[in-house]
């Protein structure tokens, strides 16, 4: 009743909505860094949307499924011939091999009925910084044996109209993957944005800049012209949230992603547009972003569309579970 | 002023000011007790309070910063006019010894004292938890004596080992982890300050009041034995 690791790939966690309410002590909720593709991969399968899932990160896992398991792959397309985005059901000694990201950087693995986990203060996220969360609080490794919470949901399976080779016809949108690069990522102006001299604000929006390689599920370092300001004043730390992006003195800046402290004393020159973190979660080091401006009234206009376009899609999968 | 779209960041200061942290801490309390169903996290910070959002919560107001300013307005003036504490008091215990004081002669040479009166100094100190960040458990604590006002190491440290008590500025603060930090240590508690796994996880909350009491070598090797 388990999957089995047979491989781990590069950094495989398991990962939900995240634990929230405990910023006030310095823990942030965490979570799948690309929260729409967690919502399709777990609603392809029949589970609520906040289940956790297997996040497999530029180079995927090879799993062992040792009992027929309903399961979906959601997020950056793999070189697997194993189907992306429906609901596919592994019969009983499936190895699957996922391979490498051919397009996108972190995919997520969902299983009917989720993995049996104990969560941890109201999520099994893995905090790999903390050590908790998820399998022991680290990424997953050769051997590991995830449980399945309930063996008999991947029986949902038999409530979709298939075709003969154990998958379905139709498949969900892959919302969150970059077409083409740079991607285009809106943001506000940020708190200290106005303390940065005029050549770094134009910079900022100007670059075409990089995802660093020593970039993480904390937070991804910038590449590109070093950003200044005039009066390089200590500034009293203050709070932090998801897709803030501050400017140390070095320069460089970085965009803070779903495990990043939650509070900072550097400047944040732009605030990420919430609709758009889940495609920058996308991007792998090496992959080029370019910033565009936008007011508050749009970036929460874009974050409506984006729900709408979210729960459209999950209206649909939900149809295909009842149609029969 | 909005913290991106899903969160709004009200200021009250952008120097550090102790009356105004109480403040603070009393106002995320009376927050946090209102149990707003659209707000995730309220987090007192130094000069003012952040509130988190749920966009997705069926309750989400169409317009969340002018809502959540309301919010504030609505607590702050009770906030304003209590003059009781918002925290608990916890005493941590803390070996200054020279094995885990690692930064405590440098600290006695910039501050122009003798080790002892430093450590003398510190422990004798009364202080506030002023805000949690860095990493969970991870204190800024306000009331360090003005005489040990050092500033930062030049380099930080890559590893500073967990339980590590350190001064900067007019702080102070305990690495709930090993992690790397510039703060200047001076001593370590054998305590655990951060328990993913216990109810209340973390042993310091924001505007706690906390002691610090010496203890010996021995004491330490004790209490980290049975914790």
């Amino acid at each position: 009743m388990s999957v089995r690791v047979l491989r781990p790939g590069l950094l495989t966690t398991l990962q939900d909505h995240g634990r929230h309410g405990y910023q006030r002590v310095g823990l942030c909720p965490g979570g799948a860094m690309d929260q729409v593709s967690l919502a399709l991969a777990n609603a392809l399968v029949g589970n609520a949307l906040d289940e956790a899932a297997l996040e497999i990160t530029v180079i995927g896992p090879e799993l062992l499924f040792e009992e027929d398991t309903l399961v979906a792959v959601c997020g950056a397309e793999f070189q697997t011939r194993f189907p992306h985005n429906r609901p596919v059901l592994a019969p009983k000694g499936t190895r699957f091999n996922v391979g490498r990201a051919a397009r996108g950087a972190r995919a997520y693995i969902a299983v009917a009925g989720g993995f049996a986990v104990e969560p941890v203060l109201g999520s099994r996220s893995t905090y790999l910084p903390g050590h908790f969360g998820g399998v022991e609080g680290r990424a997953l490794k050769h051997g590991d044996m995830l449980p399945l919470r309930d063996p008999e949901a991947s029986q949902r399976f038999k409530s979709l109209k298939k075709t003969r080779d154990g998958t379905v016809k139709w498949s969900a949108p892959p919302f969150t993957l970059p077409d083409r690069e740079p991607i285009l990522v809106h943001v506000i102006e940020g708190q200290h944005y106005a303390s940065f001299d005029s050549n770094s604000q134009r910079a900022f929006f100007d670059t075409v800049w990089r995802v660093a390689p020593d970039s993480n599920r904390m937070g991804f370092r910038l590449s590109g012209p070093p950003l200044g300001r005039p009066q390089a004043d200590e500034l009293l730390s203050g709070p932090t949230c998801l897709g803030s992006v501050q400017v140390p003195p070095s320069g460089v800046p970085i965009a803070l992603m779903a495990d990043h402290q939650t509070t900072g004393g550097y400047p944040r020159i732009a605030e990420i547009a919430s609709a758009d973190v889940a495609r920058l979660a996308q991007l792998a080091p090496g992959g080029k972003v370019h910033f565009a401006k936008c007011s508050l009234e749009m970036a929460t206009e874009l974050r409506r569309d984006a729900r709408e376009r979210l729960q459209s899609a999950l209206r649909g999968i939900a149809w295909e579970y009842q149609r029969k | 002023m909005p913290l991106g779209d899903s969160a709004a960041y009200i200021e009250f200061c952008t120097t550090l000011d102790l009356e105004v942290n109480s403040v603070v801490q009393r106002l995320a309390l009376l927050i946090l007790k209102r149990n707003v169903p659209w707000i995730r996290d309220v987090v007192p910070a130094l000069g003012g309070v952040a509130l988190h959002f749920d966009p997705d919560n069926a309750e989400f107001p169409p317009q969340p910063l002018e809502a959540a300013l309301e919010i504030v307005n609505g607590s702050l003036k009770q906030a304003l006019e209590a003059k009781d504490d918002a925290g608990r008091e916890v005493e941590l215990p803390v070996c200054y010894e020279p094995e885990f004081a690692l930064d405590l002669k440098e600290v006695a040479k910039k501050a122009n004292l003798d080790p002892a009166d430093v450590t003398k100094l510190h422990e004798a100190g009364e202080y506030r938890v002023l805000m949690m960040g860095f990493a969970p458990g991870h204190a800024y604590m306000g009331g360090l004596h003005a005489k040990l006002a050092v500033p930062r190491r030049a380099s930080p440290r890559a590893i500073v080992p967990a339980g590590s008590v350190a001064i900067a500025n007019e702080q102070t603060v305990v690495y709930p982890y090993a992690i790397s930090g510039g703060w200047n240590v001076i001593g370590r508690t054998p305590k655990i300050l951060f328990d993913a796994t216990r109810s209340r996880p973390s042993l310091l909350w924001p505007g706690d009041r906390v002691r610090f009491r010496a203890i010996t070598r021995d004491e330490f090797v004790d209490l980290e034995k049975n914790r």
